[in-house]
Order: structure tokens, then sequence, then C-alpha cells
């Protein structure tokens, strides 16, 4: 998938078992439960979501849970309640085939779609999972499609653990 | 010494740590060479008792050994820096220590 191209839509579970999908300016992380940079990445993304209440965050576990067990269903539920809940969604992606769709290629990975679901950023959050950042290529990106405009920096390359595929 | 790097090539911090560990050793007065262990399967990830990448043996011994019990497989390693963050790298500082129990 390219910038620009128009997005795969889909519809996946939450970890209650509520369906979500994007749903106007979206941005789409696929991430997990045990890999460091996807933790690294974690508050600072959940950040983005609690300063952008405008816009739709779905985080997608898409790694295979039997030879991973910390991705199974059943820890995520157990990772967001010992939180006390998420400003976001937490999916899970059984069948990987919205991480096939979006050609998604580690955890994190991150994409964002504009109101017409046309896809404006990918990539990651900001240059280093363990510098004091707060997402500013994320932020970046989001604050250039709430204005209309495209990013300035449309792609970077997204860094983390490989995708799990089955 | 012998000094191993273990690592797979889903996690991409090995770079990363073979730097630091290659720094400490200059540092510290260490003169062998970093052997690296490519793990690639999860069957040798079973044999070499293989916690996740990157893994720093020293005399077949884990330099950071893991808290957590978890299956031996291809996986990226969790780190907690000095300070509390999570990284995919060890700190260096810590590699030094290691380095200094056993030279």
């Amino acid at each position: 998938m390219n910038i620009g191209d128009a997005a795969p839509t889909f519809s996946l579970p939450d970890t209650d078992g509520t369906e979500h999908g994007p749903d106007g300016v979206t941005v789409v992380v696929f991430t997990c439960n045990h890999c460091p940079y996807a933790l690294g990445w974690h508050d600072r993304l959940l950040q983005v979501a609690r300063d952008y209440p405008q816009v739709t965050f779905l985080a997608i576990n898409p790694n295979d849970a039997e030879r991973y067990p910390a991705d199974s269903a059943e820890a995520m539920r157990k990772r967001v309640d010992a939180d006390g809940g998420w400003p976001l969604p937490y999916l899970r992606d059984e069948t990987q085939e919205v991480a096939r769709a979006y050609d998604a290629k580690t955890t994190p990975d991150v994409f964002v779609l504009d109101a017409d679901a046309r896809l404006r950023y990918r990539g990651a959050p900001d240059e280093d999972h363990r510098a004091p950042l707060c997402a500013e290529w994320l932020r970046e990106a989001l604050d250039a499609v709430l204005r209309g405009d495209e990013p300035a920096r449309p792609e970077t390359d997204p860094v983390g653990c490989s995708i799990k595929w089955k | 010494m012998k000094v191993e790097l273990l690592w797979w090539e889903g996690c991409p911090s090995y770079p990363e740590t073979l730097a630091d560990l290659r720094r400490v050793l200059a540092e510290e007065g260490v003169s062998t060479e970093v052997e690296m262990v490519e793990v690639e399967n999860d069957e040798q990830a079973r044999a070499e008792r293989f916690p996740g990448s990157p893994t720093v043996r020293l005399d077949g011994v884990d330099a950071l050994p893991p808290t957590e019990t978890e299956p031996f497989s291809l996986t990226c390693r969790v780190y907690r820096l000095r300070d509390g963050r999570i990284s995919a790298t060890p700190d260096p500082e810590d590699l030094r220590e290691a380095v200094r129990r056993i030279k």
C-alpha cells in the first residue's frame, strides 16, 4: 500500500469482543504485548490517542499466539485490565488478514488514514523508542491531515520486532 | 574470556548491542573477539536456551540473566535501562558490570 492509496477496511474484535474499524481520520497501529519496541513506544502512543479525541485510534495485535502466548487474546485482555483500560481499543487480528492487507512489517507499525480512508502516513511514531520523545512524526502527520494538508514526512521506516506470521 | 552475541534477524537491535559490547570490552582492556551466533529457528532457540535477541554470553553464561521465565523462542528481549526505560538493547553499564565480574 502506497501513500495516497485507499486503505483496506476491516472490522476486528477488541478485548471485550466489540468490533471496531476505521472511522473518519484513523490511526492504525500494529503492536503487541512482548516486543521491546512496542512496549517502549506504548505510553506515548496512548498519550497521542488522548490528545486527539477527534481521531479514531485502533491498536491491532496480529502476532501468532500459538508460538507467542504472550500475544493471545486472553493476555491482551489481562494487559488492558491491568492498566485500568486504554484510550483506544486493542484489537485481535487472529487470521492476520488485516496485517497482510496493510503489509504491516513490525510492531509497532503506524498508519494514518484521512477521512476518505486514504493512507497519509506510514512508519514509526518517532525517531527512537527509548528517547524522551512524544511520537512527533505521528503528531506531525495527524496535524497535517486534520488541516487537510499532506504530511511533510509521509513515510518513515517502521522499526520494531518483525510480525510473528503463522 | 569467551564472548558471544546470540542474535535473530527478526529483531533489529543486535548491531547496536554489538557496538556497545565491543566498546565496553575495549574500554575494559579485553581483547577477545565477539563471536556472533545466529539463531534461526525455534528448535535452535530451545537448544541454545535462547531467551531472545540480543543475548550476550560471557564464558557461556548469560551476561544479564532474564528475570522472567519465558519459553525459549525467536523473539526480541525486553531490557530495562538503568533509569527504568524499556529498551531493545541492554544498558551498556550493565554489560560493563558483567564483563568486570569475570575478567
